[in-house]
């Protein structure tokens, strides 16, 4: 190290960050890797019908598509939020 | 015996393919094989540049899937050595011209000319050629840089590897996934500014067949037309040479992953 390295700033160690979000955004393409093309569409229909009666963003809605011997299988779970479900649909707005 | 065909694939562009597809080539060649490399970039034929035969390209592979050029008269010799041959991609045609049967074609007839390696080049993304380079695959070199998003692409690569090659659907055995890490910078690895090779592995889910350092050596070859792994004296090529031979199934350590220590006349000089 010489002394204007000593002197530079020190920079922030962004390797760690990087490596945190490729893990994450890595699993999640994986899981869904090999399914039918269809499904980020259908997500998006399914949230316009949740959202009818409740609250929820896209996140809350996880599709995750496994190919067993000889099946598939298309899981789907939706995170409903905290406290009380929105107004009732047909009132619904946005 | 039928030709092993190697391509060579990232996903992202800009990582080291052709840098990679030219080395490799060239080092197998080093290593006594008969060896064929094509340009798959339809319309950004580049290849040739890094071979150094650009003004010796007279058919091109679009030619000799069309039926308009032999292999013979389309393949051009290296002038270092002459177990290596390049087939540049047409630069005029639209990326429709090559189809898998035409590319098969090419294949077993490079295959019938008793050629132990194809290495094919593929252009970025996952479109059509990208698509057909690795279909025929036996082995495939994934071309990574520690960045964000050339790992997330190589991973869509691999996972492409696994599922859409000749080998997955006929169900021949896997592909073998060599994964080869470029432009490394063990400098900013150790001070925590880029991924580095466990990280990448870790990701990934698999280990590396080598790690290229980035180096200047690399610019200074592609602009003399000659492919960085004659370069014996620089870092990278013989991180290119100790890779070859892993794939060609030896084991060598990994090299120029630390920081160097640098000597007084080093730190003066630079070097």
């Amino acid at each position: 190290m010489g002394i204007l390295d000593f002197l530079k700033r020190k920079p922030e160690a962004t390797a760690s960050v990087a490596r945190e979000r490729l893990r994450i955004i890595v699993a999640q393409e994986r899981s869904t890797r090999g399914a039918p093309d269809y499904l980020p569409m259908m997500r998006n229909e399914l949230l316009e019908v949740i959202k009818k009666y409740v609250h929820v963003d896209l996140e809350a809605i996880n599709i995750n598509f496994e190919r067993d011997s000889g099946h598939e299988i298309l899981e789907l779970s939706v995170t409903l939020p905290d406290g009380k479900p929105a107004a009732k649909g047909a009132t619904q707005t946005g | 015996m039928t030709a092993e065909i190697i391509v060579v694939t990232s996903g992202k562009g800009g990582v080291g393919k052709t840098t990679t597809s030219a080395s490799l080539a060239t080092g197998l060649a080093m290593a006594g094989k008969k060896v064929a490399v094509i340009d798959f970039d339809v319309g950004l034929r580049n290849l040739d540049l890094i071979m150094g035969c650009e003004r010796r390209v007279v058919y091109d592979f679009v030619n000799v899937v069309h039926g308009e050029a032999t292999l013979k008269q389309s393949l051009i010799k290296d002038k270092r050595y002459d177990n290596l041959f390049v087939l540049a991609a047409s630069q005029t045609r639209d990326k429709d011209a090559l189809t898998q049967e035409g590319v098969e074609k090419v294949l077993d007839g490079l295959s019938e000319m008793d050629f132990d390696y194809i290495v094919c080049d593929s252009p970025a993304g996952i479109e059509k050629g990208a698509h057909l380079a690795m279909y025929f695959a036996d082995h495939a070199v994934v071309v990574v840089n520690p960045e964000v998003s050339s790992v997330r692409d190589s991973d869509r690569i691999l996972g492409l590897l696994a599922s859409k090659t000749r080998r997955a659907e006929k169900g021949e055995g896997p592909v073998t996934q060599h994964l080869l890490l470029t432009r490394y910078n063990p400098a900013r690895v150790a001070i925590g500014e880029m991924l580095s090779v466990k990280d990448v592995e870790e990701i990934l889910g698999i280990d590396v067949v080598g790690v290229i350092p980035e180096s200047e050596n690399v610019l200074t070859a592609s602009n003399n037309g000659i492919p960085v792994i004659v370069d014996t004296k620089s870092l990278a090529g013989q991180a290119y040479s100790d890779s070859v031979a892993r794939i060609l199934g030896e084991e060598r350590p990994l090299r120029f992953v630390e920081v160097p220590k640098k000597g007084f006349l080093q730190r003066v000089f630079g070097g």
